[in-house]
Formats: structure tokens, sequence, C-alpha cells
């Protein structure tokens, strides 16, 4: 079994956002780059199968500032391979892009299946998954949280809203949108991810020439402008808890 | 290409997804727009049925027992035919776990640019949500033929219903021998806990919560409120609340009198879920916490300081 695990960096939502000079864009600057959290996912699922069936996990990501640790730490968790695509990404990638970049990278890897991350928070163009796969020819299932392989074909729980699932079969190869593991993707202590950046290998990879073609161009980027906004109570803890005891009696709910 | 405007219409279980309608109710927009017709494609089940309040001009109907349960594979396979026949200006659907994957992979297939998360388009120019509701992009619809895979807030659900059924259309089954993927079950939601749907108070805990060890103080603030405890993703993938408390998008939508959001950002996909609440007081230490666009009454307090104070001020005015 051989499991490609295409990931991406996004920026970390708990950081002020910042719209550059362009009005266009965020300013990278400010930005501070995490693994998208569906992402993080797609690589739990996979190391999980790997540990009950053996087989390999190969990770791919572009090379955000602190792709590195994102890869080692894949690596401690149990990872194999690690592979950094390099390019200029500096004036922007889009879903439909890191795709086409992708595809004969992940051709050449021939692997049984390619899990990734469901969506990215900050995606305008599509799930790379859905794209990654129809450029590969491959089948695709999205918003999966359960896999189980069964010779040339998987069998995939897709989530459906209020907790619904939906079992589906799928032949092998495939590409599947994880948007949870079946258990909470693992915690790895920062010691185990030194020692591994000691042993480990990134491999690189180059995206040749970016084509962005298939996203619309965006002209304006803006914090939203809310009708209204939240009446904020202020003041220390008791005096905020004692406040909003009074408006839920007001509501007559108390 | 012409002027018509496709809306894929996703059922699940004999029901049309709200979404659908607010994905119509912009076809109905744009086609004014455009000068074209909004056409309602529908893939299986009861036609009669799920069309009867469709705000479309005509229902294209497609029937095969490959289509009777939605897979991506399938869906995408017969609207590729669609699309190739009848050339639509644009097609919109939901940016769901059905549309958000068939108009990826359509994309693919067919060189159409796609817009997602789009919340509207208007005047030629689309605008849509990024960043866990904390960013607004807006550009230029492309001249091209485009998918758009839509979110809430655009538009009203009833904006896509109508008063009379539109006319349905059969169109011929497309060759369907390539789908690779096969529908086998349902898998029911697990039963026998309280139903948050029904709650007249809540109290919603995130990521702020930091550990599942403090889902205590939720639990005593609930108790103390005479409410229940719900929760953000992140809460439910950590193990820490079972499924059937999350709110959101993969998750149950909910109307309490109240709802004490704690910790929660307000990504989207919680806050799709959460509008029907009569009132929402928020409690973040992120003074830009998009969760403070939705509620009435915010506080920029930590949330693991509040509960306890709080429970303890709610007992002693019920007490008092
Ligand atoms: C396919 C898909 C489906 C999804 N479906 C859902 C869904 O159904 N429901 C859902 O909720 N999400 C869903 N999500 C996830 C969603 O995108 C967000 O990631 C999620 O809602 C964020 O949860 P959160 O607000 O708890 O966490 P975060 O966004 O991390 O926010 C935590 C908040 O807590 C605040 N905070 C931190 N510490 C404290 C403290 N001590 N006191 C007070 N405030 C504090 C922070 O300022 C921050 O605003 C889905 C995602 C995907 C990809
Ligand atoms: N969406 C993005 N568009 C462009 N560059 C990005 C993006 N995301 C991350 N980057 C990278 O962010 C890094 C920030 O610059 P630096 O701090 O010089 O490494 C650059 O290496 C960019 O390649």
């Amino acid at each position: 079994m051989k499991i490609v695990v295409p990931v991406q960096l996004v920026p970390d939502l708990v950081e002020e956002l910042v719209v550059d000079k362009s009005g266009k864009a965020l300013d990278l600057d400010t930005v501070r780059w995490i693994i998208s959290e569906p992402d993080d996912h797609a690589i739990e699922q996979a190391i999980l199968m790997k540990e009950k069936s053996g087989g390999e996990v190969i990770i791919l990501a572009p090379d955000f500032e602190g792709v590195d640790d994102v890869l080692f730490a894949a690596a401690a968790k149990g990872a194999d391979r690690l592979v950094k695509i390099t390019g200029d990404f500096e004036s922007g990638l889009n879903a439909h892009a890191l795709a086409r970049a992708l595809q004969p990278l992940v051709k050449d890897m021939n692997p049984d299946l390619v899990l990734t991350g469901v969506q990215t928070h900050n995606g305008l163009d599509g799930p790379i998954g859905a794209l990654l796969a129809e450029y590969l020819q491959m089948p695709y299932i999205g918003y999966v949280s359960g896999v189980s392989v069964q010779g040339n074909k998987a069998l995939i729980s897709k989530d459906y809203p209020g907790g619904l699932k939906a079992e589906m079969e799928v032949s092998l190869p495939a590409v599947l949108g994880v948007s949870s593991a079946e258990s909470a993707p693992r915690y790895v202590p920062i010691s185990k991810i030194r020692m591994v950046m000691k042993t480990s290998k990134v491999e690189e990879q180059d995206a040749g020439d970016l084509d962005l073609s298939g996203a619309a161009v965006v002209t304006r980027m803006s914090p939203p402008e809310s009708a209204e906004r939240a009446t904020m109570i202020t003041g220390k803890v008791d005096d905020v808890a004692a406040k909003i005891v009074a408006i839920i009696q007001e509501q007559g709910l108390l | 290409m012409n002027q018509d405007i496709f809306v894929l219409v996703e059922h699940l279980r004999g029901q049309v997804a709200d979404i659908t309608y607010v994905a119509l109710a912009q076809a109905q927009s744009l086609a004014v727009e455009t000068g074209g017709k909004v056409i309602a494609v529908l893939f299986g089940g009861n036609a009669v049925e799920l069309s009867k309040n469709l705000a479309a001009d005509m229902v294209l109907h497609v029937e095969s027992p490959v289509l009777a349960e939605y897979t991506c594979d399938a869906y995408a396979s017969a609207l590729t035919g669609l699309i190739k026949e009848k050339s639509p200006r644009a097609v919109l659907m939901g940016d769901t776990t059905m549309g958000a994957e068939v108009a990826g992979v359509l994309s693919a297939r067919l060189g159409m640019p796609l817009i997602s998360n789009c919340v509207s388009i208007k005047g030629g120019k689309f605008s849509a949500k990024i960043c866990g509701g904390k960013m607004m992009v807006e550009g230029e619809l492309p001249a091209e033929p485009v998918l758009v895979a839509m979110v809430p807030g655009g538009f009203r659900v009833e904006q896509g219903q109508a008063a009379k059924a539109p006319e349905i259309k059969t169109s011929p089954v497309p060759d369907l021998s390539g789908v690779r993927v096969a529908f086998k079950q349902y898998v029911e939601p697990e039963g026998g806990d309280i139903d948050i749907t029904t709650q007249k108070i809540l109290v919603g805990v995130g990521r702020g919560l930091q550990n599942g060890d403090n889902l205590e103080l939720a639990e005593e603030l609930a108790e103390a409120l005479g409410g229940a405890v719900c929760a953000s993703r992140p809460v439910v993938d950590q193990g820490w609340l079972p499924t059937t408390r999350l709110v959101g998008k993969s998750g149950k939508a909910i109307k309490p009198k109240l709802y004490l959001a704690l910790g929660i950002s307000g990504a989207p996909e919680h806050t799709e879920t959460i509008t029907g609440s009569e009132m929402i007081i928020a409690v973040n230490t992120d003074p830009a916490a998009p969760i403070f666009d939705l509620a009435k009454y915010g506080a920029e307090v930590d949330m693991l300081d509040l509960m306890p104070a709080l429970s303890e001020a709610v007992r002693k005015a019920k007490g008092g």
C-alpha cells in the first residue's frame, strides 16, 4: 500500500490578518504559516492505515515558510518520505496550479491512494483533491472520515450534515479528501521531531512554470464589513458575569 | 455559450438542500443580468416531489440507477454531458459535501474556472468569504462559462422557492458505465444523546476550551442555566464531545433562545447553522473574531475564567 499525502500551509487565523498594499492579498510578511487542519487529518489517516496494514507514506508540500517543520513533524508520526515542492510561489499559488504541479509527481509515485485535506480555509478555486483526482484520471471522494482497503477497492465513510454518513466503495487508485481522521491527529513532542530531523531527509522537486488558470482574479480583499457588531461587555470577569446574568434575566430566561 | 444558468439540485434522502434554494435565488438574479433562463438540473429521485417549489424556469431531470444516490463520480459524468450539450453561461451548486467536489472535478475536466466560497455575484462581480470568515474577496466574474460553489449569506432560502412547480423535462440517460464509485448504504448517527436542536439554552464551546478536562466547567455552567453543552468541530474531533453535540455544516443547526458561544472563532462552517438563535452572546479573547459580527453581546475575556464566575453568578441570581 503506497499512500501519497499532498498537504499545504495556510495562514494561522489566530494571528491578525493584514491586507497588503495592493489591497488584493494578505501581507505575507505578517502571515504565520501552519499546516491546514484537514491536511493534518489526512496525514493522521495515512499513518493509521500504515500502522494497521503496513506500506509507505509519502508527504508532499509546497515550499512555504515553515514547511520543513511540517514535513519533519509528519516523519516523527511515521511518514517514510518527505518531498518539498519548490517553485516561485511569491506571486501566488492557487489550487489549480498546485494540482497541476502535483500531477506528474504523484503519477510517478504510482500510489494506491492519495489522501489530502478536503479543503483549505484560504482557497478560492476549489478543493485540491478533486482537481488532482481529475488531472490524474482517478475517482474522487471528499468529506471522508474513514477508509478501509479491501484488495483493489476501498470502503469509504463519507460525512453528510447532521452526523449522517454514507458508505461508498471506490476502485483504487483513488484520491480522497479527508475531513477527519479516524482518530484525532496525534501530538508529537518537539524532542521527537528534533531527533527525526537528524535522520530524515527532505527531497526537493521543482514545480516548474505555474499555470494559475482556472481561478478567478481577485481585485479586492478586505475584512468583512458587518452591519452590526456585538455590544461589548467590559470589565473584570466578575463584572462581565454579572452583566451577562442581567442580560439573560432581561430575556426572561432565568 | 448561451446565457442560461444551471443550478445543480442537491438532495439527500428525499430532501432538497437549503443551499440549492440559495443558489437558485442567485441564479435568478444572474439570469436577469445575462438575459438567460434558470435551469435546475436534477439527478435521480422523485422529480415531481423534489422540484415542486424550485424557483427555476425549467427542471432538467436525468434518471438512472447509478444516479439514485449521490456519488461525485456519477454526478460529474452526468453533468459533463449536459454542460457540453447545452453550454450554459454558469453552473451553480453548493460549496457542500456534494457541490464542492463535483465543481472541482468539472473545473479540471472541462477547463472551466471555478469560484468557491462564493457569497454572491452582482453586476458582473463575485464576492467570496475566506480565512474562516475573516476576509472577503471580490473579483470580476470570468467572461467564459464558469462554475460557482455557493455558501449561504448572499440570498435567503425563500428567495429560491416558488409557489408554482417548474416544467420538468426528462433528459436522456448518459453512458455511466465508467463510474468508479458505488454507493453502499447510509449509516445513521449514534442516538441516545440529548437533542441540541430543541434546547432553549446552549453553551457552545470551541477550541478555546484548550483541554477536555475543562469541559466540566462548561457542563457546570449549562446545568446552572438549565441548558446543554454543544461544540464546534475541533472539540468533537478531539473526542471531548460526541458528534451529536456538533453545531455547524457537518453537524446540526440550532435555534435556541440563548447561545453562549465560548472560545469559538465564528468560522462560516460553524455560523451558517446558528443564525436561528434568538440571542448570541460570544466570549472570545480575540477582538477580531468573526463571531462578534453575529453576536448581540460580546466579551473579550478568558472563557476558562468566565465559566466558573458565570456559573456562580447564575446560581446566585436563581437562589436570590
Ligand atoms: C468540510 C468541513 C466541515 C466543517 N464543519 C464544521 C462544523 O460543522 N462545525 C464547526 O464548528 N466547524 C466545522 N468545520 C471547521 C471550521 O472550519 C472551523 O475550523 C471551526 O469551526 C473552528 O472551531 P473553533 O472556533 O472552535 O476554533 P478556532 O477557529 O481555533 O477558534 C478558537 C477561538 O477561541 C478563542 N480563544 C482561545 N482561547 C480562549 C480563551 N481562553 N477564552 C476565550 N476565547 C479563547 C480564539 O481567539 C479563537 O477565536 C468544518 C471544516 C471543514 C473543512
Ligand atoms: N499563497 C502564497 N502566495 C505566495 N507566497 C506564499 C504563499 N504562501 C506562502 N508563501 C511563501 O511565504 C514565504 C514568505 O516569505 P519568506 O518569509 O521570505 O520565506 C515565501 O517563501 C512564499 O513562498
